[in-house]
């Protein structure tokens, strides 16, 4: 009889396994290497300790890294986080970002000034109107034109409503995050009308290419007065609505109020705007502060939070609408007639017919969408207030007919540096609300 | 690939694979992959004007183990590629996918350095939707086509 | 107006430019290599790179709370290669300011002074490779981790793919 080998069943992990381990990482661990020599002689039986003198190298570490995205439910894109947890309590995160990078400021770079518009308004696809809005004032501001009273009254009735539209799905996704599912189809069927009357005017539901430099690319279409009043009609009835609904809503109130606190000196510290620092009880609204396109001549205000949480916010966006509705109805009455488009010929294209008449206008149509509009040397940065906050275009020309650089300030990406204040020492579950009170939308954030 | 045979087929089991067809495409779950621009018309697509549910397609489920059709709504960037391909590679067959949009289909406007010039160089997908972003109509066009496919066999 | 490559020749005179507002008057004062200019009807203060902290510590406490940008441009043949271009709001005195420095690749980082252009200076490495010194944490931030090359800069091509349309004989 064979001799028994002589086994130490105490090391393990010793042998190869005999299945084939490049696959999986099943069998893969090395028990041993955590053994410290002493417990394997405790083990062995040589050594006989006393429990509650062991002292073990237990590691005071507990917290653990979980991570988040880049594909998520939570409807507000690609964004990943990896958060450190300790338990259930968030000690630390860090966003990582970048998986919706399309280049857009190298494509800038390539398309000419009047092509320009198309590139941007794709950044923050919800807000396409600030995104082309910004980006023609700083072409206009070099070109040193300035765009006829209609041209900008257009111009904000169309971004008015924007921001209603853009409000409207941040209200959507944030009452679907936190649960209140209806709210997500509540949100979308207003969102509709409003998506009509763009298409009516513009032909695209989203990311229009409408506002161009030097004005608007088309006049308002026949009917549109009636379109807005109904617009008005519905949105201020129904968005009154959902809020009666959630306001003093026992659920919300849990889930929002004290959550994702920020202060107005941290808001100022880490370049936040919009209706985050405006929920932290910063008056900062660019409309008031530096106002642009003639927004100054109609009343409306600047609704301000106290607290900086979830709920603030919440509430902010909800006020914002209705003042939004405000400012859209005074715009649509003070419409005045002219053109909707600088005549500056070198500039803006000629009429369609008028190509046919005369040499002139053929050449300048050809020259304008070939070779584009020059644009004479300068560096120029013109700021606006999207829904997200100070939407801003750092645009540098040498003189040619595309710019040499073309920078958006993205709300959003700036607005991503709250993320790791507000959730500093909060749950796991009020991250998702968090976010979603952020509004934070990726194409903004990654260009 | 809906449906492999590897036996003969004959009356009984054409009828199956009728009836199975017909479940497959009636009651799709979609995979949550809603990118950019094109991720607002699917939930525009999904909500109540344009109506996905008559469909049978409103449950947009979150894990990918529990999804059959992914729709890649939205531009594909060089950082995101890999993790479509771990998304695709975690659907349990059979599985569709549907490439929204311009830049899911082609890399769109956006011809440069940081995009993957169609979803295609990733991932097989049986149907494009062209638009930028498609509307909610042109979108539903694309399933109902994926649909068809599916009934007639060639999906 | 703003052709960077001349303002700081003038600024090493006696006699510089000085705007007319107490504000600004007061903080480029104590700097004597900075400038200031006009451009488009927007003030722009030009320094040189390593003074860039102790003005933004000094504009900090002038009044600019509020860091609105921070980025880069790529003069490729020019000496230094780059300018940074910093955005400043004051909400206090309701204007703002921007400041252009100009750098080869090295520049103070302003996270100390305004913890808000963090993302901002690490987009600025990512796309141009502009080191800024004393960042907490310098790592690309748009690209993937092992990207190679800084896609902004003027000498990285756009990367466009010929397309071939399917009628056509020819390829774009």
């Amino acid at each position: 009889m064979t001799k028994s080998k002589d086994v130490d069943l105490w090391i393990s992990g010793t042998e190869e396994p005999d299945w084939d381990t490049s696959t999986t990482d099943e069998g893969s661990q090395e028990m041993a290497s955590t053994e410290t020599d002493y417990r394997l002689r405790e083990q062995l039986g040589s050594v006989v300790t006393d429990d509650y003198v062991f002292d073990d190298e237990i590691s005071d570490d507990e917290r653990m890294i979980v991570n988040m995205g880049p594909q998520h439910p939570s409807t507000h894109g690609v964004l990943r986080l990896q958060i450190e947890l300790e338990g259930e309590i968030i000690r630390r995160t860090k966003p990582v970002i970048g998986y919706l990078h399309t280049g857009m400021e190298k494509t800038g770079e390539e398309l000419t000034f009047m092509q320009g518009p198309t590139n941007v308004t794709r950044m923050d696809y919800l807000a396409s109107f600030h995104n082309e809005h910004c980006y023609s004032m700083a072409v206009e501001r070099l070109l040193g034109i300035e765009v006829p009273p209609r041209a900008n009254t257009i111009r904000v009735l169309l971004t008015e409503l924007n921001r209603i539209s853009s409000h409207l799905v941040a209200m959507a996704t944030n009452g679907m995050d936190i649960g209140a599912v209806s709210i997500m189809t509540y949100g979308f069927r207003d969102r509709e009308q409003i998506l009509a009357f763009f298409e009516k005017t513009s032909g695209v539901r989203m990311n229009h290419n409408f506002i161009r430099p030097g004005g608007v690319a088309a006049d308002l279409p026949p009917g549109w007065r009636a379109d807005v009043k109904a617009i008005l009609e519905n949105i201020r009835r129904r968005v009154v609505d959902y809020d009666d609904m959630l306001k003093e809503n026992p659920i919300w109130n849990g889930r929002t109020r004290g959550v994702g606190v920020i202060t107005p000196e941290e808001c100022l510290a880490y370049s936040i705007t919009g209706p985050t620092l405006r929920s932290a009880g910063v008056d900062w609204d660019l409309r008031k502060v530096f106002p642009y396109a003639g927004i100054e001549q109609f009343e409306f205000e600047v609704p301000l939070g106290t607290r900086g949480d979830v709920y603030d916010r919440y509430r902010v966006r909800i006020e914002e609408i209705l003042q939004s509705a405000r400012i859209v109805e005074q715009a649509a009455e003070a419409m005045p007639k002219g053109d909707y488009r600088s005549d500056d010929r070198k500039v803006t294209p000629p009429p369609r017919m008028r190509i046919d008449q005369s040499m002139e206008a053929l050449i300048h149509h050809f020259k304008i969408f070939t070779e584009g509009f020059r644009v004479p040397a300068g560096e120029t940065y013109v700021a606006v207030e999207s829904p997200r906050g100070e939407l801003g275009c750092y645009l540098v020309s040498i003189g040619e007919g595309k710019p040499y650089r073309m920078h958006t300030r993205a709300p959003s990406f700036y607005n991503l540096q709250a993320l790791p204040i507000m959730m500093a020492d909060s749950l796991l579950a009020d991250t998702i609300a968090t976010i979603a009170s952020l509004d934070p939308v990726m194409g903004d954030v990654d260009r | 690939m809906s449906i492999r045979r590897t036996q003969p087929t004959n009356i009984l089991t054409t009828t199956i694979d009728r009836a199975a067809r017909w479940a497959q495409s009636r009651s799709m779950f979609p995979a949550t992959f809603g990118l950019a621009c094109c991720a607002i018309e699917m939930m525009a697509t999904g909500a109540a004007h344009y109506d996905l549910a008559r469909f049978g397609m409103e449950v947009f489920r979150a894990s990918p183990r529990q999804a059959d059709l992914m729709i890649v709504a939205g531009r594909v960037s060089q950082k995101m590629a890999p993790v479509l391909r771990q998304v695709y590679d975690q659907m349990p067959d059979p599985k569709w996918v549907i490439s929204m949009g311009a830049c899911a289909s082609t890399g769109g406007m956006f011809n440069n350095y940081a995009l993957v010039q169609g979803v295609d160089q990733v991932v097989p997908v049986d149907i494009y939707v062209p638009g930028c972003p498609p509307g909610p109509q042109s979108l539903m066009h694309g399933i109902l086509t994926l649909h068809d496919n599916i009934m007639a066999g060639k999906a | 107006m703003t052709d960077q490559s001349q303002t700081p020749a003038v600024a090493a005179e006696e006699t510089r430019l000085l705007p007319s507002d107490e504000i600004l008057k007061g903080l480029i004062e104590p700097f004597a290599d900075a400038s200031w200019a006009t451009s488009a009807g927007q003030d722009v203060i030009t320094l040189p790179a390593d003074q860039l902290r102790a003005f933004g510590e000094s504009a900090l406490q002038g009044g600019f709370e509020l860091l609105s940008d921070v980025t880069a441009v790529d003069w490729l043949s020019r000496q230094p290669r780059f300018d940074v271009v910093v955005n400043l709001v004051s909400l206090q005195h309701r204007r703002r300011l921007r400041i252009i420095v100009q750098t080869d690749s090295d520049i103070p980082s302003l996270v100390t002074v305004w913890p808000g252009a963090n993302y901002a200076e690490r987009e600025a490495f990512d796309m141009f490779g502009i080191n800024f010194v004393d960042h907490p944490d310098l790592t690309r931030i748009l690209m993937p981790d092992e990207w190679e090359g800084y896609p902004l800069r003027k000498d990285f091509a756009v990367g466009s793919v010929p397309v071939q349309f399917k009628a056509s004989h020819k390829v774009r």
